[in-house]
């Protein structure tokens, strides 16, 4: 077994023992990195130099200061900002930007004495589920590389999947960490709105944006929640929430569970294999020892098109600063100040991004604020309280990650329309500030298949605890893309 | 036909806290371009605003002290528009539910009171600095970014410059009293704009109105308004129409000139800010703060009319500045007259910061010294005359009154044998203006005085002079 | 059918500055017709007396101590800046 085939938790082990060095790890990490980038391109800028002296500087700490990830490699989506390492957000528009400062995370992370090994590629300012409108070049899926790894967070998703990496971070604005997840074989969290500090992560849709984790186990991604987790002064929705150690959850007793899938969740739209993979899932945790209803939402039906009006108004807001006038890419045909606006937003920004924001400004103006984006904020309530009705009486709700398996390349055409099936399945997780998880339940023409469960506010415990034991009781965990064993 | 003036100000008022309102940057004015700054203010992919305590206690002090009610729950918003000095494109702002709503105050104008309404006062982020050079670019300083502000909105209830003088000079006094702001308009940390229309007496619903931008002073506030009103007037007069615009006013000429028309295409597109959570204000929130409200000028004002019987005139200028007020109380409580104070304030004391530039703190002068000047004339000790001698050494060097009388050797010469004697030798030199006076020349005891006077160097006790020369003329 | 002609797609991205080329304004005039077709889903729900979601969790009076902290050194900024002159930002002018 090779040193990068081992999950953090291992590595760990390993590390605190000094039975292996940062410096092994590092190296074993880079090399994979170099085997497999050019089938996958998972990484826009793999941080060589960096990692390789810093890990040659936590050989030399002493072996009781030594935090929960010490000397283990972990890739970083390139929206999180990472102060004198490039962060391009996958444009054009912040090709060659440098950040001054760190983002909580990643200054969390550091304490930790994790090794950033480098910028992971996704979706251009994280909109889209395919990787595909990233200015340099799509991710491909480690399972199968005629496949898009999904996205936003492909690059996180296929790095991890492929070996290069045991963890990564990746951001989940409507499913973009849990759809990669499923679409590569992982496990992806993303954690209650709050629960990880948002400073650092480039805004995409404010309400709706949280960090998320990923790994090949459940374990590794419990740890490294308690890690990252916590209250931030500097993000003011930050929860002050106490962080548990989320390790402690697992401990495979989900005897009396009461799990929720609603009807809507494994009916039209959703892929019978997907359907039929997940039901066998829930069949496992029926064998487990929970009890599973089916419930009803009945607003569910509105969340892709509330969750589209939403972000995209915030998204025009929120992207509105990239000028290039601080920073960034900035036009080099301009006469006057507006010329300046006009023509760097034009170069800069990709269709996707630019579409969005064109819809999000068209549904916050004058004369469509109250019919559309108000609207939607309204639709939004009645969709939480959908969820808040069903969480009175269960502990998680259940049902596929991704209504179908990993898109072909080209098949969307880099164009994202509403994908209404996925969406219904991916953003009330969003919509609601509720945490979920996608953990791997089979197999569909040998590409992975997801199940997410989500769960009550702050209980991220208890999905771990559901993930873990389910995990524990199947072995789909254990399979490995192809290109992982070099075919 | 005659036209009524209309005109609704809105009033940016700088918060004087130690950071700014989103960020933890200082903000504090003069500091060199650029160096107040904090990630958030560059806006930079990542970065959330926070915000600042002090700057909604501040925002609910003065909306209390303009009587306007503390919204239980208030929120932030986005507002949305591009320039250079604004690097979100968006302003971080409060639409619909400001910290304060349905306030006034009082204004005097011509003897008559009345009650300008307050609609509403809101937290808001100042933008930074552009500068235009000569040469083809702007300069961006974003030291100001983020300074806390409120935005105070008056109902159109102003109808006439003096009024809009009034309000803002009444304004000024309230802000500056609770300390949330040093109020200057020189140095930006009160400016204005005037929305001004015309209708004809007698007509209900508003005409079109201009917004006039570029009010440096008080003065050219009231001159601004004067004249757009004239312009107005005129135009109407003539048979044309009001543009809605945006007009500035030029210093130079005292004209209103054309900046732009005014669109309506201009969408702000709010949003209620997702990166700040609501703030809920108790009631005893809002009855700690209201606390930390010292005594208002119209409170004082009516005290010192009423307690320490001075002239209404005295107790409005005493109380247009905190500062002033506050020494007057403490002079006062030192044990000066409180007319006598008051006049020493008004007089002497203001013609010499006026001439100097200066503010009370920034002379040695104390309330208790003062108020030992003052007492040291109304014992007897030196005449009014020779207190402009000490006072001239106090407000430059500070002391003791007493010391200085003492030392410059000034004390009022009111021995009866010693004035006697002088009065007799200039009688004796004078035999003229004796007969003068006999011959019903009045004038003649002025000229005799002032010989007195001039003996004694200013230093003998008048009215007892006045006294003592009438006894020795009768005896010739 | 929506239409959202290209003049639209102008008066729209007018606002948040973006420039268009004759091509993009045909892509994404049908585009965004298209999006807008997708959401008029919306005005079926009734959303009578509901007040709107602005945050996902609600939390109240997070407010910051008046200290200074963390200030940026000036020079670190100015270095990603496109132009500077005397520690400012040196932007395009006005016209």
């Amino acid at each position: 077994m090779t040193l990068t085939s081992k999950t953090a938790t291992e590595l760990q082990a390993l590390l605190q023992k000094g039975e292996v060095t940062a410096k092994e790890v590092t190296e074993a990490t880079l090399q994979t990195i170099e085997q497999h980038e050019e089938k996958i391109h998972a990484f826009i800028h793999v941080a060589k130099e960096e990692a390789t002296k810093r890990a040659e500087q936590l050989d030399q700490e002493a072996a009781n200061t030594r935090g929960r990830l010490f000397g283990v490699p972990i890739g970083i989506k390139d929206n999180i900002v990472t102060k004198d390492m490039k962060t391009t957000c996958a444009s054009k528009m912040l090709e060659d930007f440098v950040p001054v400062y760190n983002a909580t995370a990643i200054d969390k992370l550091e304490a930790a004495g994790a090794i950033n090994i480098g910028k992971l590629n996704m979706d251009e300012f994280a909109m889209g589920s395919t990787s595909e409108t990233s200015f340099f070049g799509n991710t491909l899926n480690p399972w199968n590389t005629d496949y898009v790894p999904g996205g936003s967070s492909g690059g996180s998703a296929a790095a991890v999947a492929a070996g290069e990496v045991p963890l990564s971070l990746g951001s989940d604005t409507g499913g973009s960490v849990r759809q990669p997840a499923a679409f590569c074989g992982i496990v992806g969290m993303k954690p209650t709105y709050g629960r990880i500090s948002r400073f650092g992560l480039t805004a995409f849709a404010s309400s709706l944006d949280q960090i998320g984790t990923m790994s090949r186990t459940v374990e590794d991604n419990a740890l490294l929640l308690s890690v990252i987790a916590g209250e931030d002064d500097n993000d003011s929705s930050s929860s002050a929430k106490e962080v548990p150690d989320f390790t402690a959850a697992l401990t495979g007793d989900i005897k009396g569970l009461k799990v929720a899938v609603p009807k809507p969740y494994l009916g039209e739209g959703v892929d019978t294999e997907i359907v039929a993979a997940v039901r066998e899932a829930i069949s496992v945790l029926e064998s487990l020892g929970a009890v599973c209803e089916e419930v009803e939402l009945p607003h569910i039906q509105y969340a892709p098109t509330t969750y589209y009006v939403i972000s995209s108004s915030e998204a025009q807001s929120n992207l509105s600063r990239f000028d290039g006038l601080r920073y960034g890419y900035h036009t080099e045909n301009a006469e006057n100040l507006e010329q300046a606006y006009f023509r760097t937003r034009q170069e800069g920004f990709g269709n996707e991004v630019k579409k969005r924001i064109i819809f999000g400004t068209y549904a916050m103006s004058a004369d469509h604020h109250e019919d559309l984006y108000v609207r939607a904020q309204k639709t939004r309530t009645l969709i939480a309280q959908d969820f808040d009705a069903v969480f009175e009486k269960y502990d998680v709700v259940i049902g596929p990650t991704a209504a179908t398996t990993a898109f072909k390349l080209g098949e969307t055409g880099g164009d994202q329309l509403v994908h209404y099936a996925n969406d219904v399945l991916a953003v009330p997780a969003n919509l609601t500030g509720r945490p979920a998880l996608s953990v791997p339940c089979g197999f569909v023409n040998e590409l992975p298949v997801g199940m997410q469960l989500m769960g009550k506010h702050f209980d991220e415990e208890t999905l771990y605890k559901v993930a873990h034991a389910y995990e524990q009781a199947t072995d789909f965990h254990k399979r490995t893309p192809s290109i992982q064993e070099g075919k | 036909m005659n036209f009524e003036t209309i005109v609704g100000l809105e009033i940016h008022v700088e918060l004087k806290t130690d950071t700014k309102i989103m960020s933890p940057a200082p903000a504090h004015f003069g500091a060199e371009p650029n160096k107040n700054i904090h990630v958030t203010d560059i806006a930079y992919p990542g970065v959330l605003p926070t915000l600042n305590k002090k700057a909604v206690e501040f925002g609910m002090k003065a909306s209390m002290a303009l009587n306007c009610d503390v919204a239980p729950i208030m929120n932030f918003d986005r507002k949305h528009y591009f320039y250079p000095d604004n690097p979100k494109a968006y302003q971080i702002s409060q639409d619909k539910r400001p910290v304060g709503a349905n306030g006034w105050i009082e204004i005097e104008v011509d003897g008559k009171k009345k009650k300008i309404r307050i609609e509403r006062v809101h937290l808001e982020e100042d933008a930074g600095k552009l500068t235009h050079t000569e040469n083809g670019y702007s300069l961006v300083d974003l030291n100001r970014q983020g300074t806390p502000l409120i935005e105070i909105v008056t109902e159109a209830d102003v109808r006439s410059p003096e009024e809009a003088y009034a309000f803002l000079e009444k304004l000024k006094a309230i802000i500056q009293y609770t300390g949330v702001s040093d109020v200057r308009m020189e140095e930006g940390s009160l400016r204005c704009d005037a929305n001004i229309s015309l209708r004809p007496f007698g007509q209900e619903e508003f005409g079109t109105k201009t917004e006039l931008k570029n009010l440096n002073s008080f003065n050219f506030i009231r001159r601004g308004i004067a004249n757009e009103v004239a312009r107005q007037e005129k135009i109407l007069l003539s048979g044309g129409i009001i543009q809605q615009e945006t007009r500035r006013y030029d210093e130079a000429t005292g004209d209103t000139v054309l900046m732009r028309i005014k669109g309506s295409a201009n969408d702000y597109r709010f949003i209620n800010d997702p990166d700040l959570p609501e703030v809920h204000i108790e009631q005893e929130w809002i009855d700690r703060v209201r606390k930390e409200i010292p005594e208002l000028p119209d409170a004082r004002k009516a005290r010192y009319v009423s307690e320490l019987d001075l002239p209404e005139y005295d107790a409005h200028v005493l109380t247009l500045t905190k500062e002033m007020s506050d020494f007057f109380d403490a002079t006062v409580k030192a044990g000066a007259d409180p007319k006598l104070a008051s006049n020493w304030l008004m007089g002497d004391v203001s013609a010499y910061l006026n001439a100097e530039s200066k503010e009370l703190h920034d002379t040695p002068l104390t309330p208790e010294n003062l108020a030992q000047l003052v007492k040291l004339i109304t014992d007897g000790t030196i005449s009014s005359k020779i207190a402009k001698k000490v006072f001239t050494d106090l407000v430059k060097k500070g002391g003791n009154p007493a010391d200085i009388v003492k030392e410059k050797g000034l004390v009022q010469i009111s021995d009866e044998g010693t004035l006697r004697t002088i009065i007799t030798e200039i009688l004796d030199n004078n035999e003229q203006s004796i007969e003068d006076f006999k011959n019903g020349k009045d004038r003649a005891v002025g000229f005799l005085v002032g010989q007195v006077m001039k003996a004694t160097k200013g230093q003998a006790n008048p009215p007892l002079v006045n006294k003592l020369l009438m006894e020795e003329i009768k005896k010739r | 059918m929506t239409t959202f002609s290209k003049e639209d797609v102008k008066y729209f991205a007018d606002f948040v500055r973006i420039g268009l080329s004759e091509e993009d304004k045909e892509n994404f005039s049908a585009k965004i017709a298209d999006l807008i077709e997708s959401v008029s889903d919306l005005k079926e729900v009734d959303v009578t007396g509901v007040k709107p979601m602005t945050h996902p969790v609600a939390m109240i009076n997070v407010l910051r101590e008046d200290e200074p902290k963390d200030i940026l050194d000036r020079e670190v900024m100015l270095a990603s800046a496109e132009d500077q002159e005397d520690g400012l930002i040196k932007v395009p002018d006005i016209l």
